[in-house]
This record gives C-alpha cells, structure tokens and sequence, in this order.
C-alpha cells in the first residue's frame, strides 16, 4: 500500500477569455513510505502543478489523489486536518516571512504537530543550524541557510510526505546538493516520503531511488534510478540524459533536442512527444500511448 | 590577446571585492570563468565594461588593443559598449525590454554604433535572427520578447550582443536560467559563433560541466582571486589547486559512471562535436 497514489490526474488552469490549459494530463505516480521519487521534465511540463494538486493548492480536474488511503481535499479556510503533507518550496526568500523570527516561523510548524516538546532549536540543529539562529531574521541568512530553514519548518509538522518543490534551483551550485542530501536523509530518517521536483537530473539521480519523467502533462517513463540512468528506454529520457554535458574537461558539446515544448493549450496529436522523437512511426501520430512504466510504442507491453 | 585584464581590484565601501585579477581572451577562444557565487566572477565581467554599482572603485588594467577601458572617459567608453565589446546576462526575461520590438532593440545599438539606415539595420537584423537560428525570422523581427520561449529569448539576446561584430563578448551565466535541452543549444550556438566569427568569449559560470562543454581555457576564482589557471583539459581532469579539487569533487555524481550511456553524441541535424583538445 503506497502512502500517495496519484492516479490519472487531470489538472486544467483557466483563465477568462482564454482556452483552458490542460497542464496535467493523465498523470499516474505512486509514493511510498520511506522512498525518494525524483519527478524530472523541462520547465512547463507541469510538474509544480502536479506538486501542488497533490498538496490541495490546485484544483482538480479528473482523477483521484490519495493519501494514505483519504482523498486529498483542496485546501481552503478551513482548519486543515491533512497535515501529512508538507511542501519546501523552490524560491526561500519569497517563502519566509521576513518580518518574523525564524523560530517562531518553525514553532508554526511544531504547533501543526501538536508537538509541546520539541524547540526550535532542535529543529534548526537537525538541519546542520546553530541553535542561536531561532533568533534572527531571515534577512540575515543565505540562500543555503534560508532553504534548511525552511526545510526545519516543514519538517517540524512531522509530515509523512515531503514534497520539494524545485527546492534547490534558486541555490548556488555549492549549496544545492547539500542541500539536497539533506532533505533526503532527514524525510528518510523520519520514514517519510519524499517526492523531490526538480529539472537537474544530476541531483536527482544522486538522492532519488526512483525518477519519474515527465513530458508536457504526462509522464512517460518511471523506473529505479539507476536503471533510468543506465538504460533509458523512452526517447525523451535519453534525449534529456544526452544534454547534459559533463566535467571531463574533453570539450564534447552536449547533445540538442531539436524543437521546443509545445503548447500545452494545443498538444499535438497522438503521442505528445512525436513532432521532436527521432523514433517516430505512424502510430504514434494517430494514437497516444497510454501504458507505462514508458509510454512509447516502441516499449508497447505484450 | 584581444583583451588583456591586469591587476584589476574591485572595492565597494571599503571591501575588496577583486583582489588583483589577471585574465587573457584571445579571438576565437572561450575562456571560462568558475567559482562559486560571491568569488567575483560577475565583478569580473561587469569591470571590462564599465558597469560596476555606484561607489565601486576599480584598478589596475583592461587592455583592449591600444587602450585601457578602465581609463577612459565615458563617452569613448560608451563607443566600445555594444560595439567592440558586448554582454549577454544570465536572464533574457529581463535583459529583454518587454516594451519594445525584438526588430527595435536589435536596430538600436546598430544604427547609433555603425551609422546604418533603417533599412540596412532591418536587414542585418533579419540575417542575424537566422544566424541565431531563430524560425522565421522575417516575422520575429515585429515580435515582442514575451511571444518567445526561454531559450529563443537567450538566442535574441546573443544576437543582439553580435549585431555590432564585436571583438569580445561577456556571456554572465547564459545558459543557467535554462533547462538542459535547452542550453545545449545554446552552448552549440555559442560555440559555433567563436569559431566562425572569431570572437574571443567570456564565459562566466558556475557550471563545470557547461565549462568543460565549451571552455578551451578555464581559470577558477575564490575570494576576488584567481587561484588556477589553464587549459580545459588540464583544470577539469588534473586539478593542481585544493579549491577547484573541492569544487569538482562537490558535484553530483562525481567519480561515478558516465550518464547517457554509448549514445551518438552527436544526433541528426546537430551542429559539429569536437571532440578532446582544441
């Protein structure tokens, strides 16, 4: 019994005047206790969105979202009884309050937990924080520090689900895979899931046990990281895992994928990758593969 | 070397921010600048250009053929910005005026620099579109920069940064606003542009693995120096300072198998991969 089971999620943006933008598109993914899911894909994929209907910030359109084994309702004025899921978001300078103590904003969390024990502190300690820092301002840490801090707070509600939000991307490339070690060893510690989003693939690789690759609203390709890694099988992942380039000091330009993202408002028909595949065959103009773990007709389950 | 950078210090309010920077570019080259944020690299960059913040005081020497860009006055200076040496900046969504035509902001510089008509500045503009690789580039020309994805934009602003042929150009973090898909487009352009007009390039990022991509020299700064210095292949495989042997061994994945697997690097349609030392 997974802890999340997202299933066939559909979720649309609509703004007046204009078409619905169908930025979820029949998304299935599970979450286990205790396990890391790395969920990848290019920017406007809708991966954040996926991450926010999960946490009840989105709406829902079709398909169900569970957890552990209770819908997830949208999160409204009400009190919430929901608080298993705890999100870290991308951009830490616009997610503390500037004007409170960060240990107060961490004591936000405690109280969630109905937790009269632990001190902030505690919690700052945990994150590889001094205890003293309970008593400043965001103001006065960096980047790095503000993301633990953050971290600490979600943490402090004792989540059973993290979900990190591109939590690393607005880090400098010394702090973000520290970063990212850290969220993992403290959700794993804490035998919570964790549903890391991210667009660099080389730090999910390094803290996810599965990854899951996402392509304008769909994901096409789940599997164990270092399978994914090894061997990926649908098109799009390779092409992704190509254009990375890496610090050989040979000089090897990184692989181009031809094209850009189409328009979520108009997907093109069949499989939504064909107008970029170079694999492309003629059933995947007229039909969309709806089958997994990779959903490309070359991997076609028999 | 087209541009020569001596002894350059940096102070803001009394705090050093460069302590002594040596660099050279030579035309046809790319030489990277890495370091994590806060070591100077931007600093750096801005310095060449005249762009530093209010109240910074900068010495020492930018040499650019006969003169020194840091001693001129700001009129003679203003010539040399846009036209012998350009920048492109980290983020094209506001590098770009959102106001103003792709056509209008890739004209101006081009008629106030080189003295074109508007005409003769429409047409080298459309020419440069496609050299950006810009689809249809008639049509883009009337465009504003919101009807452009992330990497088209960083494409206008590469090809506004070329309109005047400058000898050099400061790319600061180009491609880190990008996803991978995307950047290595914008590496392979970037690339194929120094070797085809001969432009000796800056490349200031924090990325070694773009670095390692498209850099033939790389020099590693800390704290407003530059502790190594040296060839692509030599930095990256055979580090000699203890700080660019953290930095490469604070990457993910390092020491660990190759990504990707026995792909064709190259692809179809994809410009040409050198490969090993240039």
């Amino acid at each position: 019994m997974s802890l999340l089971s997202v299933d066939d999620l559909v979720v649309e943006h609509r703004s007046p005047g204009r078409p619905a933008v169908r930025a979820v598109a029949g998304a299935s993914l599970t979450v286990s206790a205790g396990e890391v899911v790395g969920l990848v894909g290019e920017s406007g994929c809708g991966k954040s969105t996926l991450a926010r209907a999960v946490c009840g910030l989105n709406p829902v359109t079709a398909g169900s979202i569970t957890f552990d084994g209770q819908p997830v309702t949208p999160l409204g004025l009400r009190r919430r009884r929901l608080t298993g899921i705890q999100m870290v978001f991308q951009d830490p300078y616009a997610s503390l309050n500037p004007r409170r103590l960060v240990g107060d904003q961490v004591a936000d969390g405690l109280r969630t937990a109905r937790d009269t024990v632990t001190s902030p502190a505690d919690l700052l300690e945990r994150v590889g924080l001094p205890r003293e820092f309970a008593g400043r301002h965001p103001h006065e840490f960096s980047g790095g520090q503000r993301q633990r801090i953050a971290i600490a707070r979600a943490l402090a509600a004792r989540p059973r689900l993290l979900i990190g939000d591109e939590p690393i991307s607005a880090l400098d490339a010394s702090a973000q895979s520290q970063v990212a070690r850290l969220m993992r060893d403290l959700a794993v510690d804490a035998g919570a899931g964790l549903l890391f989003i991210s667009h660099d693939l080389s730090v999910v690789r390094l803290i996810a046990d599965r990854i899951a690759v996402m392509y304008l609203g769909r994901i096409v390709e789940v599997g164990d990281t270092a399978e994914v890694w090894a061997d990926p099988r649908h098109p799009y992942t390779k092409a992704l895992l190509r254009a990375i380039p890496k610090p050989d000091g040979m000089g090897v330009l990184p692989a181009e994928l031809p094209g850009d993202v189409p328009d979520p408002v108009n997907p093109p028909q069949g499989c939504r990758f064909h107008p970029r595949c170079p694999h492309v065959m003629d059933v995947c103009r007229g039909k969309e593969p709806d089958f997994g773990p990779v959903a490309c007709w070359l991997h076609e389950p028999r | 070397m087209t541009l020569e950078i001596s002894g350059l210090k940096v102070s803001i309010g009394g705090k050093e921010i460069l302590r002594g920077v040596d660099l050279g570019l030579a035309a046809g080259r790319v030489h990277g600048l890495a370091g994590e944020s806060g070591s100077g690299k931007t600093m750096t960059g801005l310095a060449v250009l005249g762009l530093l913040p209010h109240g910074a005081r900068a010495s020492g020497t930018v040499r650019l053929g006969e003169r020194d860009l840091l001693a001129l006055p700001a009129k003679e200076l203003n010539r040399v910005r846009g036209g012998e040496v350009a920048m492109v900046f980290q983020d094209p969504a506001t590098s770009l005026h959102p106001m103003l035509t792709i056509g209008r902001q890739l004209t101006e510089h081009m008629r106030h620099h080189l003295r074109l008509g508007r005409t003769e500045a429409k047409e080298r503009a459309v020419e440069l579109l496609g050299k950006v690789r810009i689809p249809g580039p008639a049509q883009a020309y009337g465009r504003f920069p919101h009807q452009f994805s992330g990497g088209m934009r960083q494409r206008i602003a590469i090809a506004i940064a070329l309109a005047c042929s400058p000898k050099v150009l400061i790319a600061d973090e180009p491609t880190t606003a990008l996803d991978v898909t995307v950047q290595a487009g914008v590496l392979r352009l970037l690339r194929g542009l120094c070797d085809e007009l001969g432009l000796a390039v800056l490349l200031v990022t924090h990325d070694l693995g773009v670095m390692s991509a498209v850099a033939d020299e790389v020099s590693v700064m800390k704290d407003g120096l530059v502790v190594e210095s040296g060839p692509r292949g030599r930095v990256l495989r055979e580090p000699a300072h203890a700080y660019t042997r953290s930095l490469l061994g604070s990457l993910p994945g390092a020491g660990t198998a190759e990504p990707g697997g026995p792909g064709d690097p190259g692809g179809p349609g994809a410009g040409p991969a050198p490969e090993g030392e240039r």
